[in-house]
């Protein structure tokens, strides 16, 4: 004979309560965080590189890179003037709450205006653990081909702000704009979209205008206590 | 992909109303997942005997409701399950589209068994 009891409770809620310690902990300290998704070679990365040189003379940045192995990606960032910091999660395929928490302490916040967080390169997980942040980025690229809304609608569905990379290769790659627009507007109605190239440099500036506004917001809530 | 700590976070969940309800073993753990949660029963049942053992949920049986991906076409109200491939609301190939149903992912009830049933069960 057992008993019945109703629960009805969110499974990730813990990751969800730890996030919303991030975000209290990031807002006290007036510093406008971000987490960047996307596959694998997206081009987080050089996004990351080519938006620290531009913004490093106005802002202290900060970068967490999450990765299954390796100090690449927060070399590339150092490298470039920003404070890193490399989480390596050691196999696993994203970053969540506690894992960003214990690295916290590592950077003062204080004395940085943006921090900007390398997710690891995946299109599922991520999306299921938020990290606490002002804004989820995803950055799609043409290569990656125009179903991905399609296929991994969690990642579309749950972001702030879509980066399209790599649009220098549109003339050679099948990538049909409409239906992949569709998809997104369907997922995410409004969603803020950057089309953009690393390479070409192509759209970056208004990655970087809006991405300055979002920070001098936040400055501004802090020079105001 | 991320299973183990899902079903970390299920056990604890499971395990604090449990305690509250003076439980001396979960039997039964309903879960309701939507499509749209990228879960996957099997491999939540392979972590959830490693990570229950020694616990009053060990060889609980875990039951999955699946939710299947409704969407509500905001210009004509027709609702559908949309295929893999193309979103478009089937009757009038509107964009304006509502997610409904598909993003759930939580424990419905858990059935436990405590010394006060099973005295009434031995009486």
């Amino acid at each position: 004979m057992s008993e019945k009891i109703e629960i009805v409770e969110k499974i990730l809620n813990k990751n969800d309560q730890l996030a919303l310690k991030n975000y209290n902990i990031f807002d006290e300290a007036g510093i406008l965080s971000i987490n960047l998704m996307a596959s694998p070679g997206a081009g987080k990365t050089s996004l990351i590189e080519i938006t620290i040189k531009n913004l490093i003379d106005n802002y202290h940045i900060a970068v967490v890179d999450g990765d299954i192995a390796t100090n690449i990606d927060a070399e590339r960032a150092a490298a470039v003037g920003a404070t890193a910091v490399q989480i390596n999660t050691g196999g696993g395929c994203h970053l969540d709450a506690k894992m960003l928490s214990d690295v916290i302490p590592d950077i003062n916040l204080q004395e940085h205006d943006l921090l900007i967080i390398e997710n690891v390169g995946n299109l599922i997980c991520p999306a299921s653990f938020p990290l606490g942040t002002d804004k989820s980025i995803l950055i799609a690229s043409i290569p990656e081909g125009d179903d991905k809304p399609y296929k991994y609608p969690p990642m579309y569905t749950g972001v702030d702000v879509l980066i399209i990379n790599k649009i220098d290769l549109l003339p050679y790659i099948p990538f049909d704009m409409d239906y992949f627009i569709r998809g997104v507007e369907i997922l995410n109605p409004g969603i803020k979209t950057f089309p953009v190239s690393c390479i070409t440099l192509e759209g970056i500036d208004n990655w970087l205008d809006w991405l300055s506004k979002e920070v001098n917001k936040k400055r501004t809530s802090r020079s105001d206590r | 992909m991320h299973e183990l700590p899902v079903t970390e976070s299920l056990l604890d969940i499971s395990l604090k109303h449990a305690q509250k309800a003076n439980a001396t073993q979960i039997k039964d753990i309903y879960l309701v997942i939507g499509q749209l949660a990228s879960i996957i029963d099997d491999s939540v049942e392979f972590y959830w005997e490693i990570v229950s053992k020694g616990t009053i949920a060990e060889n609980a049986k875990l039951h999955f409701r699946r939710i299947p991906t409704e969407f509500l076409c905001l210009d004509c109200n027709h609702k559908y399950n949309p295929p893999d491939n193309d979103f478009l609301c089937p009757k009038c190939n509107s964009a304006h589209i509502k997610i409904i149903k598909g993003r759930e992912f939580y424990i419905e009830a858990i059935d436990i068994e405590t010394e006060e049933l099973a005295k009434k069960h031995n009486t």
